[in-house]
């Protein structure tokens, strides 16, 4: 039986296709997913990411927990209302999951994780807070439902819909959410490298925010121009680009790591012992002959590597991948992937792709 | 649903038109590109290639998968609808109006094999 959010039946009236995704019955588009691609890099489109998990934690010690439990430092998290991505690791210095850590006050964070992690991570957070022993309380909040409204335009379109948020959001920095009352949670983040919010409400409330959103010419977007744009934008898709058995240093996350201080976070000594085996970077497929996918095999000049995701970017209108590759592999190189028959040249570039609406990558 | 009565089909969702030639023009059901979704590549095979009934011999890719074209019957490979190269989304436009290959039937009975409008509107539904 798959697991459904408040708005499963809204997407079926909305004409969607339907797929299981992790357990979950989600639309993967409704008509076009590269018109709902376009839509997000040129107007705003609306996503249903209820399947998401909000996990919120609360306790004197929550700071402390969370400088131990995850691989980011969420001692940089001063002011409230500030967010920071971070991987939470296994003792392998695998990577469990990625999230995004938001602190409210210095005794109650947020964290949101993904969806077919969600359970164990759960699990995995109250062995830490066991050992940790400050005592935090952990509540993962199933009452609520979430959308991400994204695009040049989202902002504006979502204060027209929702015009009384205005005043407490329109100041809002990258990274940065503001609490409407206790359960609104109204964040410039994102997935798609285009500007706008993520939503957080009671799951009551699903129905009416989505209608209203969409009323204001908001398009309704599904997971696969949800994957084709983050993709474009470098970013990772967990379970994909990185698991519980890779490393976050070889997955291109080096940058949400931080060794800087003496701080015994978990996974950090298997981590610093493996060190980097890999360079993650993307590619442009340069020959004709396909479409980059991940598993398939590249050949480099230093040897062996995997497209761990890979597609045809609708922005570019080429194919594009994210891939794990030889240490020393540098953007400007050419590579060989192996796609069914046949090897076709790639480009090695560093990632994103794409970044609000346009190229970075001369193509 | 989409199935013109006059075609042949597949139960791997490729259509078959039988051309006063005695050739047959092969391509992929509308139900499966909508499955597919934006078709972005098209890998027609080559004229002069002999291939066995249920052989892979080309491929259509979307944004979000790649599918095998299989051969309906054994025979020759005559002629690879090189155009859909530069103009996938075609397929998506029009499938029954894009034809991907060619085939010379090495015996044309076999053609009663594939299904008809009917049967095929029953796996399609599946």
């Amino acid at each position: 039986m798959l697991k459904t959010t408040p708005l499963n039946a809204v997407h079926r009236e909305a004409g969607a296709r339907m797929v299981d995704f992790g357990g979950w019955d989600m639309p993967v588009h409704y008509g076009s997913q590269v018109e709902e691609h376009h839509a997000v890099r040129r107007d705003a489109g609306v996503f249903d990411v209820s399947h998401m998990r909000v996990v919120d934690f609360e306790g004197a010690g929550v700071r402390e927990f969370l400088r131990f439990a995850l691989a980011n430092d969420v001692a940089k998290l001063t002011q409230p209302g500030k967010a920071l991505y971070s991987c939470l690791l296994n003792d392998s210095g695998g990577v469990i999951d990625d999230l995004i850590a938001y602190h409210f006050r210095d005794d109650f964070f947020r964290l949101v994780v993904n969806a077919g992690t969600a359970e164990g991570d759960i699990q995995w957070l109250h062995s830490l807070n066991a050992l940790a022993g400050h005592g935090v309380s952990i509540r993962p909040r199933e009452d609520l439902a979430m959308v991400a409204v994204q695009g040049p335009n989202a902002r504006e379109k979502f204060w027209r819909a929702f015009d009384e948020t205005k005043p407490a959001t329109e100041g809002l920095g990258l990274f940065q959410a503001a609490r409407l009352g206790d359960d609104i949670m109204v964040a410039r983040t994102g997935y798609t490298g285009e500007d706008g919010f993520e939503v957080v409400f009671p799951a009551g409330d699903a129905e009416s925010i989505w209608r209203r959103v969409v009323e204001q010419g908001v398009r309704p977007c599904g997971l696969g121009a949800r994957d084709t744009l983050r993709l474009e934008a470098g970013m990772n898709l967990y379970g994909q680009d990185m698991d519980a058995a890779v490393s976050p240093l070889d997955a291109g996350l080096a940058w949400t790591v931080d060794l800087k201080a003496p701080r015994p976070f978990f996974g950090r000594k298997a981590l610093e012992a493996r060190g980097q085996q890999h360079d993650f970077l993307g590619l442009v497929l340069v020959d004709k002959g396909g479409v980059l996918r991940a598993h398939q095999l590249v050949l480099a000049d230093g040897g062996e590597g995997e497209v761990t995701s890979g597609t045809f970017s609708p922005t570019l209108g080429v194919s594009i991948a994210l891939a794990r590759l030889p240490r020393g592999t540098a953007p400007g190189a050419t590579v060989r992937v192996v796609v069914r028959d046949k090897e076709l040249a790639a480009r090695v570039v560093k990632p994103p792709f794409v970044r609000n609406g346009q190229s970075l990558i001369g193509v | 649903m989409n199935i013109p009565k006059e075609l042949k089909y597949t139960a791997s969702h490729e259509w078959a038109r039988v051309e006063p030639d005695g050739t047959v023009s092969i391509g992929i059901t509308d139900h499966a590109q909508e499955q597919l979704g934006d078709i972005v590549f098209v890998e027609a095979p080559k004229a002069g290639r002999k291939v066995a009934a249920g052989e892979a011999v080309g491929v259509v890719e979307s944004v979000k998968a790649a599918s095998d074209i299989y051969a309906p019957v054994a025979g020759e490979i005559v002629a690879g609808n090189d155009a859909l190269a530069d103009s996938p989304e075609q397929v998506n436009a029009d499938a029954y109006g894009s034809w991907i290959y060619r085939i010379k039937p090495g015996n044309a009975a076999d053609l009663d094999k594939l299904l008809d409008a009917a049967a095929y509107e029953k796996v399609a539904s599946e």
